[in-house]
């Protein structure tokens, strides 16, 4: 076990990052922990952040090197809406991440999940991660906790959910990698962006569904033995 | 209507005590003396046509193109000295392709008009430049559909319905306000556009020209291109019977 811990090493997101597009536009979602090796340095971080009124993007990865991305990218967007006098489009947006992504390949380690809505393609989701590719997808998933969750959506995914149903979605999804994830944990946040504007929406572990190893245990030894309190030893 | 601008007009940097800038002003002249440049929106997309005129009879048909392609969805048609044309030309294409990587979406055109008229006023605000002597149409069709600008060798660029420059530009707008360009499509429009400048076409003053057409309609993809020589062949034998008719009156 680590003795000596380094509070002052770079921080990572171990993270679950997901994007999912509904009908009429995406719901993104993450968790919270934001880790220092083994010691959690922030148990309820906003991993979700707005590029532009109608765009927001998932970092996950390095701390540091997705918030400089996401800053450049804020700032670019910004003169962009203004030349353009109307709001950026969501293309636009993922594609300025992937240009700093890729042009700084060496430099940077952040996957970023870019989603928005605008009026010309409605909801959209684009997936830049490592290596500054972009893809665009009905959904994306990244962060160490998304491996646990290609087979769940491969199965759980639909085309045309509701928006209830794709929060839903994203909610379960982000709970089940907390719960096999140890560089994923702490509150699930969500963002739902549509024609009517944007939804931040939180959920603490008691709002989370409870997956079967976290129940009561059933016929063990502590059952039998009737463990004590923790207070009264 | 032309006043002498005499010692105020030597230099773009110089205004005279009315303040106007002269240099300015003769360069659109340059403008005003070429072939006429006609360029209109219609509802489905922008057409453009040009009356080259030819210089010699030994000139290859087809050649010295004066409407150019800046990217797929836009394209620009030029009056005046074709050396500055060609100069415009290349920055405008140089203006879309870098939007395109860094946005990774094809220029909306209200932004290439902007460029393009910023450029032209760049070279009116230096001593040691001279300032464009070319009027450019420019047209294109993106996602909030098809729009026609014209920038001037001021840098001023607005939008239009219908344009012209050149030498028969009066009489091409008095015919273009004639037209009922919200009802009309890029087919009849390209008919439209031959009569025009068949029309304007003074026989007497001027040599041989050859009609250069070009368009970006929904029929065309939304792609710019030179009409299609079937089409051109009906537009030119629709604009030569129309000019025939006048004529009997």
């Amino acid at each position: 076990m680590d003795q000596k811990m380094d509070f002052n090493a770079p921080h990572s997101m171990g993270t679950t990052i997901i994007g999912v597009t509904y009908n009429g536009g995406v719901v993104l979602g993450a968790d919270s922990r934001t880790s220092t090796g083994v010691y959690v340095a922030n148990r309820a971080s906003d991993k979700i952040t707005k590029l532009t009124d109608n765009v927001y993007v998932c970092r996950s990865g390095s701390a540091a090197d997705s918030q400089v991305v996401s800053d450049y990218v804020t700032y670019f967007l910004h003169q962009h809406t203004i030349q353009l006098g109307q709001p950026a489009t969501v293309k636009v947006a993922a594609n300025l991440v992937r240009l700093l992504s890729y042009n700084n390949k060496n430099l940077l380690e952040t996957g970023l999940i870019v989603g928005g809505w605008d009026k010309y393609e409605g909801g959209q989701i684009f997936g830049v991660p490592l290596g500054g590719t972009i893809v665009q997808q009905p959904f994306a998933i990244g962060g160490s906790g998304s491996s646990y969750l290609y087979g769940f959506f491969d199965q759980a995914w639909k085309e045309g959910m509701t928006k209830d149903e794709a929060e839903d979605l994203v909610k379960k999804a982000v709970s089940l990698a907390i719960a096999r994830d140890g560089a994923s944990g702490g509150v699930v946040r969500t963002v739902i962006i549509n024609s009517d504007g944007v939804t931040r929406n939180f959920y603490p572990g008691d709002q989370l569904p409870l997956w079967h190893e976290e129940l009561e245990p059933h016929n063990s030894l502590l059952d039998i033995l009737g463990a004590p309190e923790p207070m009264n030893i | 209507m032309s006043s002498i601008g005499t010692g105020y007009d030597l230099s773009v940097t110089t205004f005279s005590p009315d303040g106007r800038v002269f240099q300015i002003e003769y360069a659109a002249k340059a403008v005003d003396n070429s072939g006429t440049v006609v360029g209109i929106k219609c509802k489905d997309g922008i057409v453009l046509g040009v009356e080259k005129l030819i210089a010699s009879k030994m000139m290859l048909p087809g050649s010295n193109l004066r409407i150019h392609s800046v990217h797929r969805h836009s394209g620009m048609a030029v009056a005046g000295l074709a050396a500055d044309g060609r100069q415009i030309v290349a920055r405008t294409r140089s203006e879309a392709t870098n939007y395109d990587s860094v946005y990774g979406e094809p220029i909306p055109v209200k932004e290439l008009a902007e460029r393009v008229a910023s450029y032209v006023h760049l070279c009116t605000l230096y001593w040691w430049l001279r300032p464009f002597g070319c009027g450019v149409i420019l047209g294109g069709y993106d996602r909030d559909g098809p729009q026609l600008y014209m920038v001037e060798p001021s840098g001023v660029s607005y939008r239009y319905f219908g344009a012209a420059i050149g030498k028969g530009r009066q009489a091409a707008k008095t015919e273009i306000e004639k037209l009922k360009l919200g009802d009309m499509t890029c087919r009849q429009g390209v008919i439209e556009v031959a009569k025009i400048i068949y029309g304007v076409h003074d026989e007497a003053k001027d040599k041989d020209f050859e009609l250069e057409m070009s368009w970006v309609c929904d029929e065309s993809n939304r792609q710019h291109q030179k009409v299609p020589d079937d089409l051109l062949e009906e537009a030119k034998a629709a604009a030569k019977a129309a000019l025939e008719e006048m004529d009997a009156d």
